[in-house]
């Protein structure tokens, strides 16, 4: 087993032993899977919505480098700045830049995953400049000194006691208050002001519309709104799939994103951002930007399965229902994007050598699938990635495929070949099992027995009862 | 998934039983059970002896040059228009959904695709197909079933087991917590990450423990020794059976 392989077990076992862990994801997990069913009581008409919903992503991928010139012209014309980045590190610098330019102290961040993609917070820390979050989630795992273990619900992992005792700890002058909403008022107090102080805004995109160059940003505590708005320079970052098509293409996504996610009809807040202040008008930002990330997404999408990939419209709702995210939480996966999402996104940015392992971590019970409202065959996928990761054929169009295969592995299977290739060679395996009357408990089947008795091969085989019964031929 | 599930309009005189190797080598009695439930109805039951394994574990493992070795093993053993009985939702979904992704490009596709369309789950013919109807002589008990993920999500065959059971007078079926969830199998998933796998087997455990049925039927063989293996292990009193032979067993008259 490589380093990273290890080290992902290593946080999968210390993960499994945490009962504060298992206890938080379980119940918010149960919580939102409720949330969601309760939201699409006809199944009829949930079938019909994720069509849609399939359709405008996928039409969209069809045509991406069209619809992103089409998003840059218009743009253009609204007085967004367009920017592209090849890389993380390109994206920082840009970011940078723009800061820089405005002579920024301090930025104030609406929830965005690319920007943790990015690690941006550390980059800007680095050149001297405060970047602080503003969504509450985002707030808390920031004052944690911890990274986001959910993409919509970042500090999900943490109950109310956890996150009283931290700001008792953290936060000058506020004590031990053990109740949500006062611990709300009291971070939303605090970030009020930084709002007004900040010198840049930096948020994310759900949908960026290639017909007329809007952003489409969708929140549920007003940060979003107020990050955009307040500080007189905005810095939007998003990756490139984000892109659709026309302005109708978002009504779908916009019924299934909230309810898929956390089980709203809508969300508090939908910002449709189509430029900076124009003349005559009371609010908004001087300057508009907008950050295109790729980070890998070109390599994905020149492959017509693993570009399914970047159908996805971060709802979560493969994580919320998936029995080993539910288990292990966001941060034993080690990557930004946990659970299914997670585990099919991350191998084919980051690499088989650092994360091809991801995969192996799902039963396959294909409770992602079902639920993914853009219809990603995520079962399918991590079925491919499987295969991308220990490819042999040096042609894996997945970065650093092959990566996982080992020697012992790749000779197991093809012993498992010869055996079952051959009826003859099976029949003795088979028989030969049935007379030793059961295997010994090494190896695998030690994992196995730890926790389960262990299966005794049957007297007689299949095999052998249906030709005394006289059905085989 | 993509594969349409056409039902024969006329009840088939002989099936094809893939038995599965997991019911070959630990299950023979699901087998036997399975077989005599289809030959009741009058069907004439065949069964290849020279099939091994659907080749699935390899499949799912990445391996797919020795997976798609094994499968096209199986799919020369089952020629002509009769239908392939599977008692496993798993190895029906890998021979009816993943042989058509191994196969895709392979000169061997067309007869590929011809058996895909053939293969059934057991409950699923039971139900659609021979329309069956049982006659219960059982004394009265509690059954809970667990449908296998694959059974549920890739053949669509859930509501078949439950018609089945709920066709017997004298059992009650009795439904628990978190009846969906996976029940942590997943084949090589089991041994790759023995700790979460045990994990998940252990809360589904609970939870099925929690509604106290007297027996515990599935369609699967992985899952039912899985959970099964872990109520033996710390002593459950539920005993787990393949649903064929619940059937059979309360039906024998
Ligand atoms: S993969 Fe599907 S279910 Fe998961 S976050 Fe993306 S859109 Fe949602």
């Amino acid at each position: 087993m490589d380093k990273p392989t290890r080290q992902f077990h290593v946080r999968i076992q210390e993960a499994l032993n945490d009962p504060q862990i298992r206890a938080n994801f379980r119940r918010a997990m149960d919580g939102l899977m409720t949330k969601r069913a309760n939201m699409f009581p006809d199944p009829v008409e949930l079938e019909r919505l994720r069509d849609l919903g399939a359709a405008v992503r996928r039409n969209a991928l069809a045509q991406l480098p069209e619809l992103l010139e089409r998003l840059e012209a218009k743009c253009a014309e609204n007085g967004i700045t367009v920017h592209w980045a090849e890389s993380v590190d390109e994206a920082n610098r840009i970011v940078l830049d723009i800061c820089r330019r405005h002579s920024a102290k301090s930025v104030i961040k609406g929830k965005s995953m690319v920007s943790e993609e990015m690690e941006l917070n550390h980059y800007l820390g680095e050149f001297g400049i405060e970047a602080l979050e503003a969504d509450l989630g985002e707030y808390i795992v920031q004052l944690a000194g911890q990274l986001p273990s959910h993409i919509v619900m970042p500090a999900i992992h943490m109950n109310t006691r956890q996150i009283a005792e931290l700001f008792a700890e953290k936060l000058e002058g506020v004590g031990y208050i053990e109740d949500a909403e006062e611990l709300t008022k009291v971070a939303r107090e605090i970030l009020r002001h930084k709002f007004f102080d900040a010198d840049v805004g930096v948020s994310g995109v759900n949908f960026a519309v290639a017909e007329t160059g809007s952003l489409v940003l969708i929140e549920n505590e007003g940060n979003g709104r107020l990050t955009t708005t307040a500080p007189p320079v905005h810095v939007a970052v998003t990756g490139i799939e984000k892109v659709v098509e026309n302005l109708e293409d978002v009504t779908p996504l916009l019924s299934l994103l909230p309810r898929s996610a956390t089980g709203q009809n809508v969300t508090t807040y939908v910002n449709m951002i189509s430029g900076p202040r124009r003349d005559g008008e009371r609010d908004g930002p001087q300057e508009v930007h907008l950050l295109l990330l790729d980070n890998g997404r070109t390599r994905i999408h020149a492959d017509p399965e693993l570009r399914q990939t970047l159908q996805c419209i971060r709802c979560s709702a493969c994580m919320n229902h998936c029995p080993v995210y539910a288990r292990i939480g966001g941060h034993a996966y080690g990557t930004v994007y946990p659970g299914p999402i997670g585990e099919i996104l991350m191998p084919q940015i980051l690499g088989c050598e650092e994360v091809g392992a991801l995969p192996g971590a799902s039963s396959l019970c294909g409770a992602c699938g079902e639920v993914c409202p853009v219809r990603i065959p995520i079962p399918k996928m991590l079925v491919r990635l499987r295969k991308e990761a220990v490819d042999n054929t040096g042609a894996s169009p997945v970065k650093g495929g092959g990566a996982q295969r080992s020697f012992g592995e790749a000779a197991t299977w093809k012993g498992w070949e010869k055996v079952h290739a051959s009826p003859a060679l099976y029949r003795l395996a088979t028989r030969t099992a049935t007379a030793m009357g059961g295997l010994p408990a090494l190896g695998p089947l030690k994992t196995w027995a730890s926790v389960r008795e262990v299966p005794k091969p049957a007297a007689k085989t299949l095999h052998q009862r249906l030709e005394e019964r006289g059905n085989s031929r | 998934m993509e594969a349409e599930h056409a039902y024969p309009g006329q009840r088939p005189r002989q099936v094809y039983l893939f038995g599965t190797c997991l019911v070959d080598l630990f299950f023979p009695e699901a087998g036997v059970d399975t077989v005599s439930l289809l030959e009741r109805e009058g069907v004439k039951v065949i069964y290849p002896k020279d099939q091994t394994c659907c080749g699935q574990p390899a499949y799912n493992s990445g391996y797919h040059d020795e997976a798609r070795i094994v499968a096209r093993q199986q799919v020369r053993l089952f020629p002509g228009d009769a239908p392939v009985v599977v008692p496993s939702g798993s190895c029906a979904s890998m021979m009816k959904h993943h042989y058509l992704d191994l196969f895709r490009g392979e000169p061997d596709f067309a007869d590929v695709e011809a058996l895909s369309r053939r293969v059934y789950e057991l409950t699923e013919f039971l139900v659609r197909v021979l329309n069956v109807r049982l006659n219960d002589l059982g004394a009265p008990e509690k059954v809970a079933i667990h449908t296998a993920c694959h059974a549920r999500r890739e053949m669509g065959v859930a509501g078949d087991a439950d018609a089945l059971v709920d066709q017997l007078a004298n059992v009650e079926r009795v439904g628990f917590t978190r009846q969906t969830e996976c029940c942590g199998f997943g084949g090589t998933f089991a041994v790759k990450h023995g700790p979460i796998s045990a994990a998940m087997v252990s809360e589904k455990v609970d939870c099925i423990e929690a509604a106290a049925p007297d027996r515990l039927v599935g369609g699967d063989c992985g899952c039912l020794m899985n959970i099964g293996g872990h109520m033996r292990h710390r002593g459950s009193p539920v005993k787990v059976q393949h649903i064929a032979s619940l059937l059979w067993e309360r039906t024998d008259g």
